[in-house]
């Protein structure tokens, strides 16, 4: 039996390319057949970081397994490639690391904050990648931009903005609402986060996927180009950093805002880009499937629709239900820093350990009919989407009155939008999300 | 049972009864007290039930965990009085007790 304990860098340096994946050989990849092999193969045998699982949205079968089964299960297949990891599934589990940040570290130094390592020779710093006191300095200086005066500031132009994208949508013909809607919404607000040029702000959507995308992934860059592109961000926001940093005050941007705070103005460069791929996926990806997924939901769930269109107060409840639901990051990764019992298993110092929110937030132990989706839950707020602790998501609030302003200007828009077609997903264990969704408005 | 008053930010107040061992963010939920969400249910984990504690009152209602702090010190508007309400239980020793809110909780 492997020994279940990650791997030092010593004992599977990393390579590149990645030595090829072990993955079960089946008849074909069609979701059903995934679905039922992931039913009954032995736990051992199963990667479910694999982005087959993802692409398919099969992974759920596996997950609901490991919660009744094995709640903190150490996964060793492909370990050459990801040294190997410890997956939390159970809520008050994931709860317990979350809040646990002495022990369990989000270092970038140590691998940072997803299951695969950030490159070694290309480390990027960012804030949710740091542990205290440093990453709580850091923090501060981006917090202002989503304080509640600034957010009640920003309401009338999401409106204005979101008011436009909608009224140029066509009617009677299919188009992708992902390209559409999700990311024009969503590249919008980061540009005036940001006070980037309005008309490149599909450069932002770029560079979030070329900094989350899985490298092997046919047609996504290989680590090199993926490093070059980057580092064409860098130098991009550089020059938006010195025209900015001799402002004699900060504007209300986050690049003023990092260019003037002592906690941040002296930042090296591979930090500053660390941290701009942290605000660019922040503020980006996972509100741009939040606004995909809704709408998927309740074509799915015609009975919950319903409900909306009689009520549109239900569309505070439905926002946080809708990321509940989603979950845009399925997990967030810690490193132990010292031997500790979880779960009753013992968690080795330098050990990865996975808390899968897309797992927490379908426990049956903590939410009522968790695979349901249900827009007017007693406790919607109740769902561990933003993560839990010190690195909760700093743009939460942001998000939620994104969603609304959607949501309520959709409801005076249109009785329906139809999905033609089931969507083109992601293939990735960390960004749960969606390439394209085809929908059609009645003419 | 407790008698705790919750007063929002505009200055509304909500008097309501808790049972002894629930803690005051509990207490606002199950109330229907506006301005706190308690989206961690109660672990001091996500700094959505942020109350300002009156002076008097601060011997009675204990002082903040470790976790409470770090969470407290990434929220907007902290204050000496400064607490999360669901570190806080309902007991005699509290009835009486009121509670300010922030503008906006994380």
């Amino acid at each position: 039996m492997a020994s279940k304990h990650t791997l030092s860098r010593e004992e599977a340096p990393p390579q590149w390319p990645l030595p090829p994946r072990h993955r079960p050989q089946l008849a074909d990849h069609k979701p059903e057949t995934l679905t039922a092999y992931l039913a009954t193969a032995p736990l051992g045998d199963v990667d479910i970081a694999d982005p087959l699982w993802w692409e398919t949205d099969t992974h759920w079968t596996f997950f609901k397994r490991l919660r009744d089964e094995a709640p903190i299960h150490f996964t060793s297949l492909n370990s050459e490639r990801h040294r190997g990891y410890w997956s939390v599934t159970r809520w008050a589990d994931i709860m317990a690391v979350d809040t646990n940040h002495q022990v369990f570290s989000s270092d970038a130094h140590l691998g940072g904050i997803t299951l695969f390592d950030m490159d070694s020779d290309f480390i990027m710093p960012m804030f949710i990648a740091m542990d205290q006191p440093k990453h709580d300095v850091q923090r501060k200086a981006v917090n202002p931009i989503v304080s509640g005066a600034n957010l009640a500031a920003f309401e009338s132009l999401i409106r204005e903005r979101t008011e436009a994208v909608l009224d140029g949508l066509p009617r009677g013909e299919v188009f992708d609402w992902v390209d559409r809607v999700s990311i024009e919404l969503t590249s919008r607000m980061l540009a005036t986060l940001f006070d980037f040029p309005q008309e490149h702000r599909r450069k932002l959507t770029y560079w979030s996927d070329i900094a989350t995308a899985d490298p092997e992934v046919p047609g996504n860059l290989q680590k090199e180009e993926r490093q070059a592109v980057l580092l064409g961000m860098l130098q991009e926001f550089m020059g938006l950093w010195n025209a900015r940093v001799n402002d004699p005050e900060p504007k209300g941007d986050l690049i003023s805002m990092l260019a003037h705070n002592p906690a941040t103005r002296d930042m090296p460069p591979m930090e500053f880009m660390g941290n701009l791929v942290l605000l660019i996926v922040g503020g980006n990806d996972t509100t741009r499937n939040s606004i995909t997924g809704g709408l998927k939901f309740l074509n799915d769930n015609p009975a919950e629709y319903a409900k909306l269109r009689a009520n549109h107060a239900l569309i505070e409840p439905m926002v946080s239900e809708i990321i509940r639901y989603q979950t845009p990051l399925a997990h967030m990764r810690r490193t132990a820093l010292e031997d500790s019992i979880l779960g009753g298993q013992h968690i080795r110092k330098g050990d990865k350990v996975i808390m899968w929110y897309v797992s927490g937030n379908r426990d049956e132990r903590a939410i009522d009919s968790p695979d349901a989706f249900i827009i007017d839950r007693v406790r919607p707020r109740q769902h561990m989407a933003f993560g839990f602790g010190i690195h909760r998501c700093v743009g939460n609030r942001l998000a939620e009155l994104q969603l609304k302003i959607l949501w309520e200007e959709i409801m005076k828009r249109f009785d329906n939008i139809e999905v033609v077609a089931e969507p083109e997903r992601v293939p990735s264990a960390f960004v749960k999300g969606y390439k394209s969704l085809m929908v059609r408005i009645p003419a | 049972m407790a008698s705790i008053t919750y007063v929002e930010f505009n200055g509304t107040p909500h008097k309501v009864e808790v049972p002894d061992g629930i803690s005051l963010m509990e207490g606002a939920l199950q109330n229907g007290v506006p301005g706190i969400d308690g989206d961690c249910g109660g672990n001091a984990a996500c700094a959505t039930c942020h109350v300002y504690v009156d002076a008097d009152w601060a011997g009675k209602t204990g002082s903040r965990s470790e976790q409470e702090e770090a969470m407290l010190d990434l929220a907007s508007d902290v204050r000496p009085a400064s607490r999360l309400a669901c570190q806080i239980f309902a007991s005699g020793d509290v009835d009486g007790l009121v509670l300010h809110m922030p503008e906006t909780q994380h």
